[in-house]
């Protein structure tokens, strides 16, 4: 597979209510690579995330009413395909993702299709702990064999898709809370996509809190089981049989 | 069974019929809708007219008391008009989704045609 260049990437960055945080998020990036495109998905903000993405530099897609990431992921995915973008970077509009590694994620896509930033990897100290962290463990365990590779950290949103993944996902993007993460991985999978993963920080979200509750680790635990069982039985006709070439 | 309990039989099933046939007729019910609606009218007509033949169908199935076959079939014919519903709508709201989405991207190729046009007559 050919290095996909920077100049051919777009980042995708899907942002419900960032005014405080995208400016900033879309500024650096444009920084870090300055040669690829920055589209921001508006998911139906009600803050001004639309007027300060586009002032910061971004094109920004505004979609009348909130999708959830996998509808804001899919537009993205839709606008490179019609521009011909050959790698698409999703980055998280709150800054938990450092854009110095977007670089790092577009080399990995030289030999996989999808490329995981993951955060369990060794660098960073990214930590998460109780049910939620089992969670994760067991999710990794089951994907890593369905993908014939390790993978450490499924629910990662720091990943680089290339071409063949993007003109699938402009198809075939779930909409389902964490569909986008986990779904995802197996579509591409079962499309006979490869997948492989590189070590990435992950840094403090400089908006929102992440949820350690127990009652709520317990809700995502069953949830991420629920939308696993799911994708794994869902019919192979809906995405498998129109293959990507 | 009084007489007018019969005819409240015979009256709720055509009301039910009738409410079917001019929601359908006016274009405010699609026939795929209304097919199980339909059936519920129908059934309940005929058993309202015919009391024994719902004696016969609850002793057919081994039903003990006939009026427990009335609620077992109207449960089920609820519980698949919620179920197509339910389905229905989540073909509606992956249709929204896909629109939602082309709508955006087209919005966005608008402005950049405009932003174009703009630097082209303005230099």
């Amino acid at each position: 597979m050919p290095l996909p260049s920077l100049s051919r990437t777009l980042v995708v960055m899907p942002a419900f209510n960032e005014a405080d945080s995208v400016a900033d998020v879309v500024r650096e990036v444009v920084e870090a690579v300055p040669q690829a495109h920055v589209l921001v998905v508006d998911d139906g903000s009600r803050d001004d995330t639309t007027e300060l993405a586009r002032a910061a530099g971004a094109s920004v897609a505004r979609l009348p009413f909130n999708l959830g990431v996998g509808g804001a992921m899919r537009t993205g995915f839709r606008y490179a395909v019609s521009k011909g973008f050959d790698a698409v970077v999703q980055v998280d509009a709150d800054g938990q993702h450092d854009p110095a590694e977007i670089a790092t994620l577009v080399d990995g896509l030289a030999a996989a299709d999808l490329v995981l930033g993951a955060r369990f990897a060794g660098v960073g100290d990214y930590r998460t702990s109780g049910p939620r962290r089992w969670a994760m463990v067991v999710l990794s365990r089951v994907l890593s064999r369905l993908t014939r590779t390790r993978l450490t950290d499924t629910t990662s949103g720091f990943r680089a898709s290339g071409p063949r993944a993007i003109r699938l996902f402009a198809e075939h993007y779930p909409a389902e809370y964490l569909g986008d993460t986990i779904e995802t991985l197996v579509i591409a999978s079962r499309s006979g996509l490869t997948i492989s993963q590189v070590p990435v920080h992950m840094r403090v979200r400089s908006g929102g809190v992440p949820s350690h509750r127990p009652v709520k680790s317990a809700i995502y635990l069953a949830r991420a089981g629920l939308a696993l069982i799911f994708a794994l039985t869902r019919p192979r006709s809906s995405h498998a049989s129109e293959g990507v070439r | 069974m009084s007489t007018a309990s019969y005819i409240l039989g015979i009256v709720s099933a055509l009301l039910v019929l009738a409410v079917v046939v001019e929601l359908l007729r006016r274009g405010r019910l699609r026939e795929r809708h209304a097919v199980w609606w339909m059936l519920a009218g129908l059934l309940a007509l005929v058993a309202a007219v015919f009391p024994a033949t719902l004696t016969w169908a609850a002793r057919l199935v081994g039903v003990q008391v006939p009026t427990n076959l009335v609620f077992f079939a109207s449960t089920a014919i609820l519980f698949f008009v919620a179920l197509q519903s339910s389905s229905e709508l989540t073909v509606l709201e992956k249709r929204v989704r896909t629109l939602a989405e082309q709508s955006a991207l087209l919005e966005l190729r608008i402005r950049e045609l405009e932003d174009r046009k703009k630097k082209a007559s303005g230099s």
